[in-house]
């Protein structure tokens, strides 16, 4: 597919992770300089400059496992730590959101409008660091400077391309099911109303011409839908109207952030076979990390600058309960660097991982859930 | 007019991919055959009449030196005069197999030398014109195959140079006597539309430039250009001469499937498909268009459409995150 959607994906999926980290720090009462302190490692580490330049190289998508191992690194990119179920959650919710956007997008081409959204959002959460404000408008210039001259056909092959990606995922997260953007079986609504894309005539006219060109019969039709004409055209310029919504901060304080696993599925037949079957390509998305994470230059936390855990349920129980519950099919099985016999690339990704104590930590929850298991088998 | 009947279930959604329904009427043994296009598969099943699935079977694209499984573009059933073939079109090339998807009987590895590594290298439309299978490229070239009336010995004959941009569907009709000239359009990512006439060499007759927009799905019936654009728009041309006979405002997306048997199919990332009667006007002989029928498919960014039966009295629709082959038939 298309080669140049990894900057893509990468830079939407972040932005949507530092929207809901925002809104879960501001609900979990984490104190003003903390937070901030968090969302800038997070945002320095996300456009590090090294990094970016891996990123940006032309290369096919890798599979959901690599990319859940790079957010998995990002997010603890700082003082914050984050249980393996909030995680998982908090990635849920990333790539539910993306696939909505990606999905309701009006043009192929305005899928970086979306990622536009995206930055100008990012920009405000760093309002007092110039440098690290700087390194995200670097960004900004090589996202115009490559996609800025795409055709609307290479434009449709990266949307296709997302599109895969993200198909068959169907987990139901609250606020769309509220929003009545989603629906309880967890398929996202197209609305047949509203503004037709930049570029597109509102549907209902057929015109027919002779042969020197000359329109000699105009008839309308009912096509079905509510449409009216777009108003304007978003701006692709460094500062604008986007115009589009899609990609804007849908969280705010009082909106909790629940995901409902939509259970065993037919539709997740492919994905089991993901999961299950032993990756041949794991050397090469190995080779992949090591690259994308030596660019990411993680600091490690100076002093005596106690951590915290954020937890992106309402309470610790309900922690454990949905890592308990979690159906086996959506479980996402982070990149095992044992699997590799290359003993050089091995060693390499071990150092850079070795910040990265989150895979090592015994889980707290694990004794707090056999009580709970024991609990149960009490009743 | 179209009442919904039962639908066939798939083992696997529908990728988010254009064209992506092949249909193959087997009317001597009462079956009808499906080809959809999950992303590193594709699925072969058919159906009875009534839409009870019989058989079903999967295919993949052949392996080759990547980071991920090639993600096949397109399926589609090739009926030749003396065989019928499935081609199935990947990122890696264009395998060819009996018409039931058994056994492989050829495959073409598509040539990557001096491609630049941005550019997405793959295969992608598919028609038969007379005894030979025309496959175009990302390149714009477009692969001219010529088939014998059986076994493997398939030779790449003729490769055609009409497009810049990478090839989005080809179409085919039998020519229509000796007077017709164009049997073969051609359509790409710009818009540009190639129309040709088959033979030992195949020539270019005319072309008709885009406007800056893709035009992901073409057909050809009666000397007639029906044509789908990015941007919700269906155009018909005059084959032979380019001429623009109708512009139709269709869809608020995307369209990403046409067919045309006698009446036109057009469906898009709206979620809606339409039928349009096409006549020529007994006066002027110009080519008209009368709206007959919008269907709704709720929530479904329909990817694939098809008539199932010669006279256009019954269609299936398949869409993106979408595990089975929704069938409509008139009432």
């Amino acid at each position: 597919m298309s080669l140049r959607t990894l900057p893509l994906l990468f830079l939407n999926l972040g932005g949507e992770m530092l929207y809901i980290l925002d809104q879960r720090l501001r609900a979990q009462n984490i104190p003003a300089d903390k937070a901030r302190k968090v969302l800038n490692d997070i945002i320095s580490t996300m456009f590090n400059r090294k990094f970016m330049e891996e990123l940006f190289k032309p290369q096919e998508l890798y599979s959901k496992k690599a990319l859940r191992t790079v957010y998995d690194r990002l997010a603890h990119a700082s003082i914050m730590r984050l249980n393996q179920a909030s995680m998982d959650k908090l990635y849920d919710l990333m790539t539910m959101a993306f696939k909505y956007q990606i999905l309701l997008c009006p043009r192929p081409k305005d899928v970086l409008l979306i990622t536009f959204n995206h930055l100008d959002a990012i920009k405000g959460f760093i309002q007092d660091s110039p440098a690290i404000l700087h390194q995200v408008e670097e960004t900004f210039r090589q996202l115009t400077e490559i996609y800025g001259a795409l055709s609307a056909g290479e434009f449709q092959l990266i949307r296709q391309t997302l599109l895969i990606f993200f198909q068959d995922l169907h987990i139901r997260v609250s606020i769309f099911l509220k929003d009545r953007v989603q629906n309880s079986n967890g398929r996202f609504v197209l609305p047949v109303s509203g503004p037709v894309p930049w570029g597109t005539e509102v549907p209902g006219l057929i015109r027919m011409f002779n042969d020197k060109g000359k329109e000699v019969k105009k008839i309308e039709f009912k096509h079905g839908g509510h449409y009216v004409t777009a108003p304007k055209e978003g701006s692709f310029e460094l500062y604008g109207d986007r115009v589009l919504k899609l990609g804007t901060n849908m969280y705010s304080m009082n909106r909790p952030v629940e995901t409902h696993m939509s259970g065993a599925s037919r539709n997740l037949a492919s994905r089991t076979q993901e999961s299950i079957a032993p990756n041949p390509l794991a050397k090469e998305e190995l080779n992949f990390l090591a690259r994308l994470m030596g660019g990411m230059e993680i600091k490690k936390p100076s002093g005596p600058e106690p951590g915290f855990r954020l937890n992106l349920f309402t309470t610790d129980e309900e922690e454990e309960q949905a890592a308990l519950t979690r159906p086996e099919e959506l479980s996402y099985e982070v990149l095992n660097i044992q699997a590799t016999q290359d003993q050089q690339r091995n060693k390499e990704l071990a150092r850079i991982m070795g910040e990265f104590e989150v895979m090592d930590q015994p889980r707290q929850s694990a004794s707090k859930g056999d009580d709970l298991l024991a609990m149960m088998d009490e009743l | 007019m179209f009442r919904r009947e039962r639908s066939i279930p798939l083992r696997c959604s529908a990728a988010a991919l254009c064209n992506n329904l092949s249909v193959l009427q087997v009317p001597s043994r009462n079956l009808t055959h499906f080809g959809v296009v999950h992303g590193p598969s594709a699925q072969l099943l058919s159906a009875a009449p009534e839409g009870a699935p019989l058989a079903q079977r999967q295919l993949h694209a052949k392996e080759g030196a990547g980071v991920s499984p090639p993600l096949i573009t397109q399926v589609h059933w090739c009926v030749l005069p003396f065989r019928v073939l499935l081609v199935l079109t990947s990122h890696r090339g264009i395998q060819m197999y009996e018409s039931d998807g058994s056994v492989m009987v050829y495959w073409h590895a598509l040539d990557s030398g001096d491609v630049s590594p941005v550019q997405a290298v793959f295969a992608r439309g598919i028609a038969s014109s007379g005894h030979f299978i025309c496959v175009g490229t990302w390149s714009g070239r477009v692969l001219v195959f010529d088939i014998p009336a059986k076994g493997p010995n398939i030779v790449l004959s003729e490769e055609l140079a009409g497009h810049q941009t990478s090839v989005t569907d080809i179409a085919t009709e039998p020519a229509q006597g000796q007077d017709c000239m164009a049997d073969m359009v051609t359509a790409d990512d710009s818009g540009l539309l190639c129309v040709w006439r088959s033979g030992p060499e195949f020539k270019l007759m005319t072309q008709i430039p885009g406007f800056g927009v893709p035009c992901p799905s073409v057909q050809l019936w009666h000397g007639t250009v029906a044509a789908g654009y990015g941007d919700g728009q269906v155009r018909l041309y005059e084959a032979s001469t380019g001429t623009l006979h109708v512009q139709i405002s269709a869809h608020a997306r995307a369209i990403c499937a046409l067919d045309l048997a006698p009446e036109l199919l057009s469906a898009a990332e709206d979620t809606f498909v339409h039928i349009w009667k096409l006549s020529r006007s007994p006066k002027s002989g110009h080519t008209e268009v009368e709206h007959c029928h919008a269907e709704c498919v709720p929530d479904t960014q329909v990817c694939g459409v098809r008539f199932c039966d010669p006279s256009g009295s019954s269609f299936a629709v398949t869409g993106y995150d979408l595990a089975e082959i929704l069938r409509f038939s008139s009432v």
